[in-house]
Order: C-alpha cells, then sequence, then structure tokens
C-alpha cells in the first residue's frame, strides 16, 4: 500500500525519495500479524490440497560447492517424479543449480514441466564485477537456463546506491533475454537477512519490482537469518501493492531455512490472505528448499495411509 | 487452480467437560441457589449449555456473612506470603485446566477459540500470577507501610470477558487482603463457576471466594445494597455505573467502575499503514467488537481516507465469522439476542442517518446470533453511530485535516477509556497522547493487556484502575 | 535381594556450567562432610573453571535479560515448585524451616520479576517538553561468593535477586558446606532456567575470588561470602574494570524478609527522554 504513483526513475534522489516515501513498517504489529496468520489451522483436505500445491511450488536446490553432475541428474529425477511409489505427486516447479550444471539439468529434465533455474551474477555475495556478473548470466542463459536468480549488491543498497542497483538489475534482466529461447524469468534476490530492517526489505522488494524483477526473492540461503515469516509478509504486500498501482502480477520466492511441511503450509497461508488466491500459482510463488520436499512427501503419507512415516521411506538425493 | 477452502478445523466441545448443571459458589462450597433455575444457551446456535441455579436474596446473604467470617477469621490472619501462594495455586491451576475453560467459555459467550485461548485464559493466568506476587510487598506498592485491606467485596462482571473480568476482579482483590462474592453475567456464568472449582481445588478458606450467578436487577442490586460490603467493583454500562454510584451515595462503600467508551482510533497520513490497518481491524472486530475499550470511532486523515479504506475492505474480506469452535474463525457469533438487536438497532440508525454502510460478502449460520462485521463511511460527529456505544462489530470512520482537529473530535464524548495514535513520529504520538482525555491509549498498536498494565477510564467511562500497582488502590483502605 | 543387602549408589558432586555438570577441569576436589557422615569429596574449582563459568553467564545475559519480565518471574517460581519437590533432598542439610524458607523465598522473588521496574522506576517531570522516564536494567554478569553460613537459605537470597532483575550469576559457594549448592544446581538445571544462567563453583574462596574479582567481562561483585579480610583486596581488584560491588553493611538475618536492597545492588538506571510535539 502506497500513497505514492511508481517514480520515474532517472536519479538516486528521486529513486531514494520514493523508497523513503512508501510507508513505514512497524515491526511489532508485522510480527504480530505474521504471527496471526501462522495460528491458521489447516485439516484434512485443505492439508492435503496445501500439500500438493506446496510441492509444485518448489525450486528443488543444490547449491554446494560439491555438487557434480551425478548429484544434478538424482535431484531432476526427484524433481520429475517427487514419489516413487505414488505418481499422483505432482512434479516441482523448478530444480535450481549453478550455471556450470544447467547443461545436465537441461538433459535430465527435457520432456518434463520443470523449470531450470540457475542462480547468477556471483552468487552469493554478488561481489564481482558487472561484467563478470552478466557473463555468469548469459552463461546460463545458454545453457538453458529458464529462470535466473540474481542477487541485489547488498554493499550498494546499505550505502543508499540504489540507482546502482537498479540498473544493475535492468542490466541483468536484458541478458536474461539475449537467449534464443522464450524468455527467461528474472527472480531478485534481496538478501533480507543482511539489509536488517523490515523497512529495508520493504525498499528493496519495491527497487527490485520497479527493476523489472519477475519475482522478488528472500535469500540465498547462505545467510542467517533467510525467510522469515514477517519478510514474506512484507514482500507479499510488496507485490500486492505492486499490482495495485500497475496492473502487474509479480511473484514471491522464499528460500532458505524452510524445513517443514507446517511452515510451507503457513507461508501458503499467508499468500492466500495477505496477498490473495492469484498468487496461489507456481507461476507466482515459489518455495526454494531442498529437505522441505521430502517432509512435504512425509506428510502426504501421513495424511494418505493415517499413521506417522519415518524418514527411510522418502528417497535421499 | 483451486481456491484454497480451510477445511472446518473444529476443537471438541467435550474439552469443555460440560455438566447439565452448575451450583452457586458460597462458604467453599457448591449448592443449588435459591433462585430460579436457568438455562444458559450457546449464542452459537441458541442451544441450552447447561442449567443454573442461580442465587436468590438470602443466598448473598449467606454469601456476604461467608466472606466477613472468612475476612475476619482467615483470609486477615495470614501472612501475606501465604496469601500469595494461595493465589500462585489459582494461576496454576487455570493454566492446567486452560484448554477446558478456552472451549467452555467459547461456548458459552460465543467468542472464537483463538480468542479465549490465546488471550482470554492465558491472561487470566497471568493476572493471578502478578498478583499474587504482590500480596507479600504491599509495603512497596507507594501506599505507605501495612496498607489494610478493606473487607469484603462485591464484584459484578459482564459478560464479554467472562473469566478474564473474574480474574481481573479477584486476583488484586484477594492479593489486598480482603475476600469478594462475585457475580459473573447472567448470560455468562460456566467460567467463572470453574474458577471457583479451581478456588476451591487450591483449599482457599471457605469465603475467601463466592460466586453467586444470577440477575443483576436482583443479586448485583442486592450486593450493591447490602450494609455489610465495603466495597463494589464493577464492569458493565455507563448505565448501570451511574445506577451504582448513585445507590452507594452517603454509603461508606469503596467503588470503582469500568464501563462503557467511544474510542477514537486516530490514523495519522505517516502511520505505519498496513499494522494500522490491522490495529483497526483488531480494535474493533476483536471479540466482535464486544469490548469496552473498542476503537469504534476510526479517526482517518483526509489524505489517506481513500487508500486506507480500501486496504481495509480487503482485509475485511479475508476475516472468517463463523462457529466460535473452529480454530479458523476470526468473528464469532454476538453473546445475547439482546444485544444482537441493540447492534442492529444502531447500525439501522446509522444508515438512516446517511450514512454509508459495507460488510464483506460472508455467510452467516441460521441459528445463533451473528451480527456481519460492518463499517460505515461519510459518519458525521454528530450521528448516533459516532456519540454512541454500539458494542459490536460495527466501525464508524470519520476524518480529519490537522492534529487539533482530531484531538477535538477524539475527545468529544462523554466516554474516555482508550484511544489509539497511528504514527511514525513519535514526538506526535507524545503530544496526542497528553492530548487525548483517556485511561488507556495504544500507540501503533490496539487493545493490549498485561497484569503490569493499570486499565480504566475518564470521565464516564469510570474511575478506579485495573491492573499494575494502581490496581492495588482499589482494594486497599489507602 | 533383601534391602540389607542392597548397596545404595552415590552421587558425585560436581560443578555446574551453563547447564552441565561438569567435574572441575582441574581434576581436583576436596574433602567434605556429607550429611549422612560419610566422607564425599567435592569438586575443588579452578582458575579455568572461574574462565569457563564466566563466559557461560555472559554468554546467557542476551537471552535471560530479554525474556520478558513474566516469564522470568514464571520461571523463578517454577524453580520454587522443584525445590518443594525435593525437600527431602534439602532437610538432610539443614532443618526443614530453613528449606521451607529458601523455598519461599523463591516465590518472593518470582513476585518481583515484574514488579520491581513499576515500584523503582519513575517518569521524570522535567521541565521542557520531553517525555522523560528512568528504569532499571540488568547490569550483566554478577560474580556472587555466597555466604559460608546458611548454605542453602543464604545461597538463595543471594542468587534469587541477581536473576529476578534479569543479570546471570556466577556463584561460588560455601566451602565448609558445599553439598547444597550442588543439589540446588540440580533444581535449576530442571526448572526451565536456561543454561549459564546460574553457574555455581564449589571450591576454595581464596583461591577463587581474586579471579572472579579481576575478570574484565565480570559486571558486578557481591563479597558477602568473602572473608572479611580479603574485601579490601577483592573490591580493590574490582576496580580495574569499575565492578559495582555489593559489600552487606551488617550481617545479613536469612530469616528476616529481605527487602529491595539486594535487587538494588545489581541494576543499571537508563533515563529515556523523548520530544513531545505534533
Amino acid at each position: 500500500m502506497t500513497t505514492l504513483s511508481v517514480p520515474d526513475v532517472r536519479d538516486d534522489a528521486a529513486l531514494r525519495r520514493f523508497l523513503h516515501g512508501l510507508p513505514g513498517v512497524d515491526q511489532v504489529g508485522a510480527e504480530a500479524r505474521a504471527a496471526g496468520l501462522a495460528t491458521r489451522s489447516i485439516k484434512t483436505t485443505a492439508k492435503a490440497w496445501a500439500i500438493d500445491t506446496a510441492i509444485s511450488m518448489v525450486d528443488l536446490t543444490t547449491l554446494e560447492g560439491a555438487d557434480t553432475p551425478g548429484k544434478v541428474r538424482s535431484l531432476c529425477a526427484k524433481a520429475i517424479r517427487p514419489d516413487p511409489s505414488d505418481p499422483s505427486a505432482p512434479p516441482v516447479a523448478a530444480v535450481c543449480v549453478y550455471p556450470d550444471l544447467v547443461e545436465t539439468a537441461v538433459e535430465a529434465l527435457r520432456g518434463s514441466s520443470v523449470q531450470i533455474a540457475s542462480v547468477a551474477t556471483a552468487f552469493p555475495s554478488g561481489r564481482a564485477a558487472l561484467s563478470t556478473k552478466l557473463q555468469d548470466v548469459r552463461d546460463a542463459v545458454a545453457a538453458g537456463a529458464t529462470e535466473i536468480d540474481m542477487v541485489i549488491d547488498r554493499g550498494a543498497f546499505l550505502a543508499g546506491r540504489y540507482l546502482e542497483v537498479y540498473e544493475e538489475i535492468v542490466a541483468v534482466k536484458e541478458a536474461c533475454e539475449c537467449g534464443t529461447g522464450s524468455p527467461v524469468h528474472l527472480k531478485v534476490i534481496l538478501e533480507t537477512g543482511e539489509l536488517a530492517t523490515l523497512d529495508n526489505a520493504r525498499r528493496a522488494s519495491w527497487l527490485a519490482l520497479l527493476a523489472g524483477g519477475d519475482f522478488i526473492k528472500t535469500s540465498t540461503g547462505k545467510v542467517t537469518p533467510a525467510a522469515t515469516p514477517p519478510v514474506a509478509l512484507i514482500m507479499l504486500e510488496a507485490v500486492r501493492d505492486f499490482h495495485d498501482q500497475t496492473g502487474e502480477l509479480r511473484g514471491v520466492k522464499l528460500a532458505g531455512g524452510i524445513r517443514a511441511s507446517k511452515e510451507a503450509i503457513r507461508y501458503l497461508v499467508m499468500v492466500n490472505e495477505v496477498a490473495g488466491d492469484d498468487w496461489l500459482t507456481p507461476a507466482l510463488f515459489r518455495l526454494g528448499a531442498s529437505s522441505l520436499l521430502n517432509d512435504l512427501l512425509l506428510q502426504r503419507h501421513k495424511l494418505a495411509t493415517g499413521a506417522y512415516d519415518g524418514p527411510d521411506y522418502v528417497t535421499v538425493d | 487452480m483451486a481456491t484454497f477452502d480451510y477445511a472446518p478445523a473444529p476443537e471438541s466441545r467435550e474439552i469443555a467437560r460440560l455438566k447439565p448443571s452448575y451450583q452457586i459458589f458460597v462458604n467453599g462450597e457448591f449448592r443449588d441457589g435459591t433462585g430460579d433455575a436457568v438455562k444458559t444457551i450457546n449464542p452459537a446456535d441458541e442451544e441450552p449449555l447447561a442449567e443454573i441455579a442461580e442465587a436468590g436474596i438470602c443466598d448473598v446473604e449467606d454469601a456476604v456473612r461467608a466472606a466477613r467470617r472468612a475476612f475476619e477469621t482467615s483470609w486477615s490472619q495470614i501472612s501475606g506470603a501465604e496469601r500469595g501462594k494461595y493465589l500462585f495455586r489459582i494461576a496454576r491451576g487455570i493454566q492446567e485446566r486452560s484448554r477446558e475453560l478456552a472451549v467452555l467459555e467459547s461456548l458459552d459467550n460465543g467468542k472464537p477459540i483463538k480468542e479465549s485461548r490465546d488471550v482470554d485464559v492465558p491472561l487470566a493466568a497471568a493476572h493471578f500470577f502478578y498478583y499474587a506476587g504482590w500480596a507479600d510487598k504491599l509495603d512497596y506498592a507507594g501506599f505507605g507501610p501495612n496498607p489494610p485491606a478493606l473487607g469484603v467485596a462485591g464484584q459484578i462482571i459482564p459478560w464479554n470477558f467472562p473469566l478474564l473480568m473474574a480474574a481481573w476482579k479477584i486476583a488484586p482483590a484477594l492479593a489486598c487482603g480482603n475476600t469478594v462474592v462475585l457475580k459473573p453475567a447472567e448470560s455468562t456464568p460456566l467460567s467463572a463457576l470453574v474458577l471457583a472449582e479451581i478456588v476451591a481445588e487450591a483449599d482457599l478458606p471457605p469465603g475467601v471466594v463466592n460466586v453467586l450467578p444470577g440477575p443483576g436487577s436482583a443479586i448485583g442490586q442486592a450486593l450493591v445494597d447490602h450494609p455489610d460490603v465495603d466495597k463494589i467493583a464493577f464492569t458493565g454500562s455507563t448505565e448501570i455505573g451511574k445506577l451504582i454510584q448513585r445507590a452507594a451515595a452517603g454509603t461508606r462503600k469503596r467503588l470503582t467502575l469500568e464501563l462503557g467508551g467511544k474510542a477514537a482510533n486516530i490514523v495519522f497520513e505517516d502511520a505505519p499503514l498496513d499494522q494500522a490497518v490491522e490495529g483497526i481491524v483488531n480494535g474493533i472486530y476483536f471479540n466482535q467488537g464486544q469490548v469496552c475499550c473498542a476503537g469504534s470511532r476510526l479517526l482517518v486523515q483526509e489524505s489517506i481516507e481513500d487508500e486506507l479504506i480500501s486496504s481495509l475492505k480487503r482485509r475485511l474480506a479475508t476475516l472468517r465469522v463463523g462457529h466460535p469452535l473452529d480454530k479458523n474463525t476470526d468473528v464469532g457469533a454476538i453473546n445475547s439476542a439482546a444485544q444482537l438487536a441493540k447492534i442492529r438497532e444502531l447500525s439501522d440508525a446509522g444508515e438512516a442517518e446517511g450514512a454509508d454502510r459495507w460488510s464483506p460478502p460472508c455467510e452467516l449460520p441460521e441459528r445463533g446470533f451473528w451480527f456481519v462485521p460492518t463499517l460505515f463511511t461519510g459518519v458525521s460527529q454528530a450521528s448516533r453511530i459516532a456519540q454512541e456505544e454500539i458494542f459490536g462489530p460495527v466501525l464508524s470512520v470519520l476524518t480529519f485535516r490537522t492534529p487539533d482537529e482530531a484531538i477535538a473530535k477524539a475527545n468529544n464524548t462523554p466516554y474516555g477509556l482508550s484511544a489509539g495514535v497511528w504514527t511514525e513520529k513519535g514526538s506526535r504520538i507524545l503530544s496526542m497522547v497528553n492530548r487525548l482525555r483517556a485511561g488507556v491509549i495504544w500507540a501503533n498498536t490496539f487493545n493490549r493487556f498485561d497484569p503490569t498494565a493499570p486499565f480504566g477510564g475518564y470521565k464516564e467511562s469510570g474511575f478506579g484502575r485495573e491492573g499494575g500497582r494502581h490496581g492495588l488502590a482499589a482494594y486497599l483502605d489507602v | 535381594m533383601s534391602d540389607a543387602t542392597r548397596l545404595p549408589v552415590r552421587k558425585t558432586y560436581k560443578l555446574f556450567i551453563g547447564g552441565a555438570f561438569p567435574r572441575s577441569e582441574s581434576g581436583r576436589s576436596y574433602p567434605v562432610t556429607a550429611p549422612s557422615g560419610e566422607p564425599v569429596h567435592a569438586a575443588q574449582a579452578s582458575r579455568k573453571d572461574v574462565r569457563d563459568a564466566v563466559r557461560a553467564a555472559r554468554g546467557a545475559v542476551a537471552k535471560w535479560s530479554a525474556m520478558t519480565a513474566y516469564n522470568r518471574g514464571q520461571i523463578l517460581y517454577r524453580v520454587a515448585e522443584m525445590l518443594e519437590g525435593r525437600r527431602e533432598q534439602f532437610t538432610a542439610y539443614t532443618s526443614s524451616g530453613e528449606v521451607d524458607a529458601a523455598i519461599d523465598r523463591w516465590v518472593h522473588y518470582a513476585g518481583w520479576a515484574d514488579k520491581y521496574a513499576q515500584v523503582v522506576g519513575a517518569t521524570n517531570p522535567v521541565a521542557g517538553p520531553y517525555f522523560t522516564f528512568s528504569l532499571p536494567e540488568p547490569t550483566g554478569v554478577v560474580a556472587v561468593l555466597a555466604p559460608q553460613e546458611s548454605p542453602l537459605l543464604g545461597l538463595v537470597s543471594v542468587l534469587a535477586p541477581v536473576l529476578t532483575t534479569g543479570n546471570t550469576a556466577v556463584v561460588v559457594a560455601s566451602e565448609a558446606q558445599p553439598l547444597p549448592a550442588i543439589s540446588l544446581a540440580e533444581v535449576l538445571g530442571t526448572s526451565d532456567v536456561p543454561g549459564g544462567v546460574v553457574n555455581l563453583l564449589t571450591g576454595y574462596g581464596a583461591e577463587l575470588a581474586p579471579w572472579l574479582a579481576g575478570h574484565r567481562d565480570v559486571n558486578a561483585l557481591d563479597l558477602t561470602g568473602a572473608a572479611p579480610g580479603a574485601r579490601a583486596d577483592l573490591q580493590a581488584a574490582a576496580a580495574d574494570n569499575v565492578k559495582r560491588v555489593y559489600v552487606p553493611a551488617r550481617a545479613d538475618d536469612w530469616t528476616a524478609p529481605p527487602g529491595l536492597t539486594r535487587l538494588n545492588a545489581f541494576v543499571e538506571t537508563k533515563t529515556v527522554w523523548h520530544p513531545i510535539g505534533v
């Protein structure tokens, strides 16, 4: 919600005036609202629907120095068919890997609905020359990535150099469009854990949306805290308000630290009640995760059989 | 994609351990009252919950006599530290039976289980904990050494927070060394009677706490008129409060009154707007708006009126109105047919006076007492819905242009219980606080309660404070 | 097997640091007399145990001091409940009256947790358009030399007020009678008191106290149990980082109502100014 109209972005000062003119966030109130939404009790049919919806929104992620083609292939198999014993479990939204493993993922996912996301722009710190970051993006796109998860320059943001952050996002967005295939979706990682305040999370969200990010994403997963309910609340409010102002639908991706089905379901409740049910689709909401998927599958078993399951009954990938 | 329909998530009614009948509690014993046997009903479906053998006039005699005897022979003889330990026991008893009390409260009152579970019951326990700790520290409360108790306190409480109001009344009275005769509201007697069970299980001496469910016109009146009652504490309407104040005139009775309100919730253009929307919703739709300190008048700065109202409407559309025992219910049932009739009458008056009425689309159950959350815009200061306490989920929206105008409108009421101020500018909050004539002011939040924080009104919202160090004064001869 | 032939299992008396029960890192112990008369060995803490205990206490400050006063009060009341449940264990050391008084003292301080600031805090009617208030805050890590006599009631009476206002503690127990302190540690360890909030050392006060007095990460020092002849040196050592030092003005009567003195000893007063204007 903002009284300001979306600005013509020409200079740092105009951008600053806009971002600092956004309504403030009262931290205590925002936390209370997030906690209130977490008390929703999602049972039976609603829970079954929520679990399958959450699975379909997962960006199944591996971002380790030790990643290999073998690991990525295994992850892709899981992405297409999360539960080998139950074909009714939906595939996930995307697999998320480093740029050098995109090719492997493209091969492994061929013919499936699963998207190939790649982190680029010197993930996770973003501390590299712009030219290097853009080359990183082009490489990933050229290898077949359909989604790019970029990191913003948190140093520039915290130092108040908003235009620099803005222009970098614009440049990455252009690099995303250099491919020959269909448009590559850009997710802009704000790394809200480093931005520290909810006011900053709101400003960074708007900055990324103004610059053309298709999604705003909480975190790299390499910094604590990562996705938290209050931050998710603020970002969902941002896409909601951006839509009010511009008519454009942009997405939100929560990443980092979401491990339990219960948390995922709570986030779906938040999407439902804060942004609205337009956002309850993988096209506009994602959960970046690795271990979450197995917990969702365990809960799925639990709902189907009525008995609690153990970790030996889902696959390790 | 299908919409996210929350499946029913009902709390089990069995948890309340409803008994077919309940008795009054006098001198440490449960017994049938000599008044009428009446049924208390579930306002969500109008079905009877249990029968109450209500108190009659002679039960008032017995209870006051028992309270007097307990005051003189036991309660005033034991040390503050030992009194405190009894109160700690009661606090623990409430915690141990919290789920039962929450379900019972929602059944009897109609409030959503999430409120009785997360607000009413934990706060009731916290009140006993807090005042338990005061019992041996009264010398430090600022009234000089050894402040004496008053004696027998008659306490009359309303139906909107039945257990919590009982705790607000009983805990400080006992901590200060008084004994009590409590009269719960006629439509919501059950939780106070379970509290009486907890008191009995805590082994309090007989007569220290007596609970007399019954009609206000008979039992409440008899307590007010009783010559051996030293103190009357009343929470309820301003109308009855005035009657009580008149009745106590010329007697030695001490009096505290916590009465009605028509709080202004003032939102400036530089407020944290998303949180303000939450605060407005919490302010007027919490407990179906049946809250004396409800933020029933929204004063919004004209420059942001359209934006705030559209956000508010969007938010209201997500409120879930329905069965009180469903864990996802945000707005439950109105407590009684009489209250519902009053809300309807005032809302219709608002419409007739030309205000714009709006409610989110919402299906209400067929049986029971229901009123959809309602918003009036274009309300003038002279309108009845801007002046009279509706005590229901009805918000009247007015606008202002300057801080002076906000103050003038906010204070332009005989009431003065509470107010809200929303702005990110700290110095403005404090200047508004200085000029608002209200006993509780919330800044960038609303409807916060804590046993350490005194609560009570200015002007026709009553006098005396409950909660905090100040709450002790109501039960000490100081 | 008949009772007569059953061999009782004896307890090893250890230190209490960071919520765990380690032996002294030095491996030392010293003989003390158990109530049954049998010889037992208490851990003889070392300089390095002091260091570890202070580190644990410092680590616990953030959580304990940020807890709501209500929660702290609930936890202190829980200590009373757990102590009541183990009355028998303590009546072996001391009179049942003293055990009762120790339990009630926890209850007393539990009640102070959310009232102390209301009694000593204030709004200040300054001559100007400012809203001004003063409130007490915990000083931080408090080193407590527990009284040599009254090893249970005295210990509780010096420890509880330190905790009530949100400080964490490193306590050196009575040298000659350390066993009640270790049993109390077992109570604290099962009462929802976060690990590190209370750390209890047994051993020789003359060896341990100077390390605590000189430790620059200790904020305050309670000299109640220090040998009278050692007090001046400990006070002087405490000056190194301007510790708040509490020296009892007179011999404590542990059975008397405690008053505010010990609560007041380990708090800082913070005064806040804010302008008032539209």
